[in-house]
């Protein structure tokens, strides 16, 4: 066997520097460590997502700015229409869709980043089971996820609304807010739904939820069209949807139309879902991860 | 350094550990020895504080896992049996980056990385994505990065499965290294010569039982012969040939290729064996291993 050579004594302990500093507990949170992990970690791969961050947003509102929105905005001015644009809250239609779009694509990337991206650490790349043999726990990995992917949902917010602004589409100062709001709303989403992903084996059912939640939502929650256009029983569903919720609320900051009660409602809904969706994780990622 | 007493876990109504002790020294190389579903991994997973003990006492490091389970995975390093290295990243930033989980500031770390890299042999892959390793540099890799944060205890679960002889040398080499230096290992196998090789002490385990303990040699001695002559006869015609040699050995275990003699002098039964006509297709005398201890304890191969 080699190996034995006396000229390895010493050894690799003896060579290293700075030996003296033990792993410390009381250094920074578990939670930021593992935020830090995914943050050095998306410096080396952000290429990938320039697509979805930056030119989805732009290519919807060109699309829908110009494209559509002319043909609507014609349909409203038009002596046909008795309503006009009253109902779209006097604005025109690119207006009224921007903050709606603002909150629908924090609400897909959210539940994008906190399906895949979960799988992957705790099963495909087994990231999160490294973290875990260091001293970090479940339910900071959790949270270090959801801050991670709410970084993620607010950078493309940003760049949002600084489209939007440049559109002219921005029409309040409070639009600054709706940064948190669309943040808010993603999380509404990424935390149940993170809770949810990391108790799956596979991710079959993760275009299935895409389909029959996501898509769904994302037509009929305000965002596209006032849901006082849709049956009466429509409505109703439709008003206790979260992205119902983050649509009004970004609306009603970007374009200055608020009212104190609902934004306290449409406030206190989106961050009971966070409160629960954080909450229950916590004991799924537990239960996962700790076996 | 480690002390386990009744420690057991329970999937469900499955018994996974069963009521095991044992007691780990500062400073020595501890081998758990066990075909596959022994339960060395789930005993790993309750020393290293990453799942739940179900009953009995377990100490690590002085402390109760279930309390204080961070802290000790502070002063531990682990090497799971399935590597959970991040195949996107480099060699270098997986190093890294696993170091910043155990917050070790950052210039205490680069240089130490280096070093750990040198230790692994693999300073001229540093830049390169782990994705392209082989699999013997991958598990060098995961056991340099469980070393990122100085543990006192490392934790090896089959380090060298499934790796080819020459892999396994070199790993073997980088784990007296550390011996030699001084850090506790605990090191589960498969493998009789590994454990051989590398443990000072062992527990053999056998479906979640601890069957036997003591260092390789007390344990040959106390379960096996000093020698052993194995014997290999045409397919199908082993057990038969077992009872013409029942006189030759204290004892014969036959196996479905071979049938062994457990005796003192190895050389001198094999001519005896010749002397009264019998031919095997292949005969040789060689020492007792603990693989023989195993048969002996279980009746089966620690390796099908
Ligand atoms: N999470 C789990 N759930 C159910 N059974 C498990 C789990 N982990 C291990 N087992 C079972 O426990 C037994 C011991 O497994 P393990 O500790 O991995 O053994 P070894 O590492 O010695 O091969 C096996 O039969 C295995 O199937
Ligand atoms: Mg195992």
């Amino acid at each position: 066997m080699t190996g034995r050579g006396g000229e390895r004594r010493g050894g690799w302990r003896a060579r290293l520097p700075g030996s003296a500093a033990p792993a410390r507990l009381e250094g920074r949170a578990a939670v930021l460590r593992v935020y830090g992990y995914m943050f050095h970690r998306y410096r080396r791969t952000w290429r990938g997502t320039i697509t979805s961050s930056f030119l989805y947003p732009l290519m919807y509102l060109l699309a829908m700015g110009i494209g559509l929105g002319h043909l609507v905005n014609h349909h409203l001015a038009g002596a046909s229409s008795p309503v006009g644009f009253s109902r779209l809250g006097g604005v025109g239609y690119v207006t009224f869709i921007a903050p709606g779009l603002l909150a629908a694509t924090a609400m897909q990337m959210a539940t994008n980043e906190s399906t895949y991206p979960v799988m992957e650490g705790v099963k495909w790349a087994r990231t999160y089971l490294a973290m875990l043999a260091a001293p970090i726990e479940a339910r900071d990995v959790q949270r270090g996820q959801l801050l991670w992917i709410a970084t993620r949902v607010a950078i493309s917010g940003a760049v949002f609304l600084a489209i939007m602004a440049a559109f002219g589409d921005v029409l309040s100062p409070y639009a600054v807010l709706a940064l948190v709001a669309s943040t808010l709303t993603g999380m509404a989403f990424a935390a149940p739904v993170a809770a949810f992903a990391v108790t799956r084996e596979n991710s079959t059912s993760f275009p299935i939820m895409y389909r029959l939640g996501i898509v769904p939502l994302f037509l009929f929650s305000g965002t596209f069209f006032p849901i006082t256009n849709l049956p009466g029983w429509l409505q109703v569903i439709a008003r206790v949807t979260p992205l119902y919720h983050g649509v009004e609320l970004c609306r009603a900051l970007v374009l200055g139309q608020m009212n104190a009660a609902s934004l306290a409602v449409d406030t206190g809904y989106l961050a009971c879902l966070v409160l629960f969706g954080v909450y229950f994780g916590g004991r799924t990622f537990a239960k996962r991860l700790a076996q | 350094m480690v002390e386990a007493r009744g420690l057991t876990k329970r999937f469900g109504d499955f018994t996974a550990v069963d009521a095991v002790d044992f007691r780990i020294e500062r400073g020595e190389a501890f081998g758990f020895l066990g075909p596959n579903g022994a339960g060395k991994t789930s005993t790993m997973r309750m020393v290293s504080c990453l799942s739940p003990v179900t009953a009995g006492e377990l100490s690590v490091l002085g402390m109760d896992p279930r309390h204080e389970g961070p802290r000790i995975r502070g002063r531990l390093g682990l090497v799971p049996q399935e590597d959970t290295l991040d195949l996107e990243l480099s060699v270098r930033d997986n190093l890294y980056l696993y170091g910043r989980y155990f917050d070790v500031a950052k210039a205490v770390l680069r240089p130490r990385v280096e070093s750990l890299l040198e230790f692994a042999h693999l300073t001229d892959r540093g830049g390169d994505k782990v994705d392209d390793l082989s699999g013997g540099m991958k598990r060098r890799l995961t056991i340099a990065r469980a070393l990122v944060s100085e543990p006192e205890l490392v934790i090896l679960d089959e380090p060298t499965t499934g790796l080819d002889p020459q892999a396994r040398h070199l790993l073997w080499d980088r784990l007296y290294r550390l011996k030699q230096d001084g850090v506790t290992l605990i090191i589960t196998t498969h493998y009789m010569d590994e454990a051989e090789q590398l443990c000072d002490r062992l527990v053999v385990m056998d479906h979640g039982r601890i069957v036997a303990a003591g260092s390789p040699p007390s344990l040959i001695s106390e379960w096996s012969s000093k020698e052993v002559v194995e014997l290999r006869f045409a397919s199908g015609r082993q057990e038969e040939m077992a009872g013409a040699l029942g006189g030759f050995a204290e004892r014969v275990e036959v196996l479905p290729d071979r049938v062994l003699l457990y005796v003192d002098d190895g050389d001198e039964v094999l001519l005896k064996v010749r002397e009264a006509g019998i031919r095997p297709e292949s005969a040789l005398a060689r020492r007792s291993s603990l693989e023989d201890v195993f048969l002996r304890l279980t009746g089966r191969s620690l390796v099908d």
